[in-house]
């Protein structure tokens, strides 16, 4: 089958990583209270955003790999 | 207690929607006949069906009674996983898998026929389908229910749209549609749940501030002091644990019958395991999705724990708890979230919970409609059509599935008792089914009549023990209704606990119906000769061969890996 499900995991998991980023850099510190002081919408952003654009650029090598071959 | 999500948990709700619809209708290209669409045309890579292996397995009610049990039980729950999950699965992978793909079956009934009858086929057909539907319509009936308590939300509003949306995605893509979705929630589930765990464990101190906080949780209802934290130093006895079970009774019938029943022989999952590109993926497959089972009691199991040690450590006012002063165990997770996640990654933990129930219910649609027209509308009410046909018909039992399924959900809310019943009489028919499959695999004399009449008698053998067994806590039977729990004959065995007696119930069943099968079997004579049971029975099918293979593809190397690790963690937890 030539749909490579890293490709929609990848966009989805950036963008999320992304939106909560921006929401973590600019939203109000006293919503952190609840998440001990941290702000993990920053940190947990990071991560999501550094997944996501791991399973895209693991797609993409495949692809390219793919279409090189040929 | 009432959570509210802000603009960003809607949006980001709304975005895993718009996905998870989206990649149905990506997919609904690839889907030309019946094969593609109830076996994904046999084209998957093993990673993908093994994630969605063990997320169709991960519905909401795993998700929210595994942290609930952790509450209730401690670290013993994990036995739900490390006895209970991995050496069953570990088991299928090496010793199964070569039967189920290599005989070309296309259902787990199906294979049955192969290797039996019709008959025993169309036993495990029926009740397969009946049971499908009426699990997921009980799931959907506690996942809006708990969304109402939640969120306010209309209970209508929340079956309707998450049938719906269910009901698209499996539509445009079939089963290929519902695996890739299930790796989808897989993801959102695990990235999730991780900064919620992250975050309690931290309030709470850490893993040894844990343990002692955790101390006075076991010692106030009457346990040794490191009861929820020690998963079997307590098993000794029924009375020094609050599962009341002990280990002979959780080895042999959680361990053995209960775990290898469902994971070796429901159709639920090993579909995904069919549906891999090759012989080898599906042997990995259920290896694959054994490595993330190991580690789900850090993420399912410790916030029940975390919650449970809080509540004790705060005077009580953690969880909400009912009218008679205990603690409500299934809103642990819900609970954790709304106290440690502020707007923005609350909608991650959101979509997280609404993603575990919607695999759930995609992997019981699935699987309902392929045994539904397969192994019931063409083997009995319309054989000999086109693939055309079949794949309407496919499409037709999504439609009528998902339907029924909301039918059973409103059911549930009107009648609590029914659900029980229902799901006590499922227990009667799946106990017994695992020594049905080994006899058949493994031992070529057995025969038809052997394994119809051996299921069958199984069956009124968990039907009958039932009949004479009761947990102590039950109380007398005073209508009709309190003779679900056992000993409606007369109450010959007496059970610490329900799970006690659930546990013996199955090893009775599965006993019987062994013995039966065996006596049936050499008392008949074979319907089947060698040559027909060819790829079906283990003596007469050439062995599976992987030498050419690096060693991380090998079934039996990582399957050996991964059991000496769950052995490690269960000696670290002790």
């Amino acid at each position: 089958m030539n749909f490579d499900l890293r490709f929609p995991i990848g966009i989805m998991f950036s963008l999320y990583g992304l939106v909560l980023v921006i929401f973590g850099l600019a939203s109000d510190k006293a919503i952190y209270e609840r998440s001990l002081g941290i702000n993990i919408n920053l940190v947990w952003g990071l991560v999501l955003l550094a997944f996501g654009v791991w399973m895209f650029w693991l797609a993409r090598a495949a692809a390219k790999n793919q279409s090189g071959r040929k | 207690m009432q959570v509210t999500l802000g603009w960003l948990d809607y949006l980001i709700l709304a975005t895993y929607f718009a996905f998870v619809l989206g990649i149905g209708w990506m997919l609904k290209r690839y889907v030309k006949g019946s094969t593609d669409f109830f076996l994904s045309g046999r084209s998957i890579p093993a990673w993908v069906t093994g994630l969605a292996f063990i997320s169709a397995n991960l519905g909401a009610q795993e998700v929210i009674g595994m942290a609930a049990s952790g509450a209730q039980y401690g670290i013993m729950t994990s036995h739900f996983y490390w006895v209970g999950a991995i050496p069953a699965m570990v088991f299928l992978a090496v010793f199964m898998m070569p039967f189920y793909y290599g005989s070309k079956a296309r259902s787990v009934p199906e294979y049955l026929k192969l290797r039996f009858d019709e008959k025993t086929r169309g036993f495990n057909a029926i009740s397969f389908a009946v049971m499908t539907v009426f699990s997921s319509g009980i799931s959907m009936h506690v996942f809006a229910k708990l969304l109402g308590t939640l969120l306010g939300w209309d209970y209508l509003a929340c079956i309707v749209l998450s049938a719906v949306i269910v009901l698209v995605y499996i539509l445009l893509g079939g089963l290929t549609s519902a695996i890739y979705n299930e790796v989808l929630q897989f993801f959102m589930i695990v990235l999730g749940f991780f900064p919620l765990v992250f975050l309690a464990l931290k309030d709470a101190g850490g893993w040894s501030a844990l343990k002692d906080k955790l101390v006075p949780v076991a010692t106030s209802q009457g346990f040794a002091p490191g009861t929820w934290s020690e998963s079997w130093t307590h098993m000794g006895s029924t009375i020094a644990n609050p599962m009341g079970v002990e280990w002979f009774g959780l080895v042999m019938g959680l361990g053995f019958v209960l775990s290898f029943g469902y994971w070796c022989t429901d159709f639920l999952v090993v579909q995904r395991a069919m549906a891999a590109n090759s012989m080898s993926a599906a042997r990995r497959t259920p290896i694959i999705a054994a490595i993330p089972k190991m580690l789900f009691p850090a993420l399912v199991i410790l916030p029940g724990m975390i919650a449970i040690a809080m509540h004790h450590a705060g005077g009580g006012n953690f969880l909400p708890v009912g009218k008679d002063g205990t603690p409500d165990y299934n809103m642990t997770m819900p609970t954790l979230l709304a106290k440690y996640f502020p707007t923005g990654i609350l909608g991650i933990g959101f979509t997280a919970l609404m993603a575990s129930f919607m695999s759930g219910m995609a992997g019981n649609v699935t699987a309902f409609n392929t045994v539904w027209t397969y192994d019931i509308y063409q083997s009995y009410l319309a054989p000999n059509k086109s693939d055309t046909h079949y794949l309407w018909m496919g499409r037709m039992a999504t439609v009528f599935g998902i339907l029924l399924s909301v039918g059973c959900a409103y059911l549930a809310s009107q009648y609590n008792n029914i659900m029980e019943m229902l799901q006590l009489v499922f227990s009667f028919v799946n106990a017994p089914l695992f020594a049905t499959f080994l006899l058949g695999m493994f031992w070529r004399r057995a025969t038809g009549h052997g394994a119809f009449f051996g299921l069958l008698g199984g069956t009124l053998g968990a039907v009958l023990f039932h009949g004479l067994a009761r947990p102590e806590n039950a109380g007398p039977i005073i209508q009709w209704a309190d003779a679900i729990k056992g000993g409606w004959i007369t109450q010959h065995f007496t059970f610490h606990s329900g799970m006690g007696q659930n546990f013996y119930m199955a090893a009775v069943a599965w006993t019987t119906c062994f013995v039966l099968t065996i006596l049936i079997s050499l008392a008949t004579s074979r319907a089947k000769t060698d040559k027909e049971l060819v790829g079906l029975v283990y003596s007469l099918t050439p062995k599976q061969k992987s030498e050419g293979e690096p060693w991380y593809k090998q079934p039996v190397t990582v399957g050996l890996i991964v059991l000496a690790v769950t052995a490690l963690l269960n000696i670290i937890f002790w």
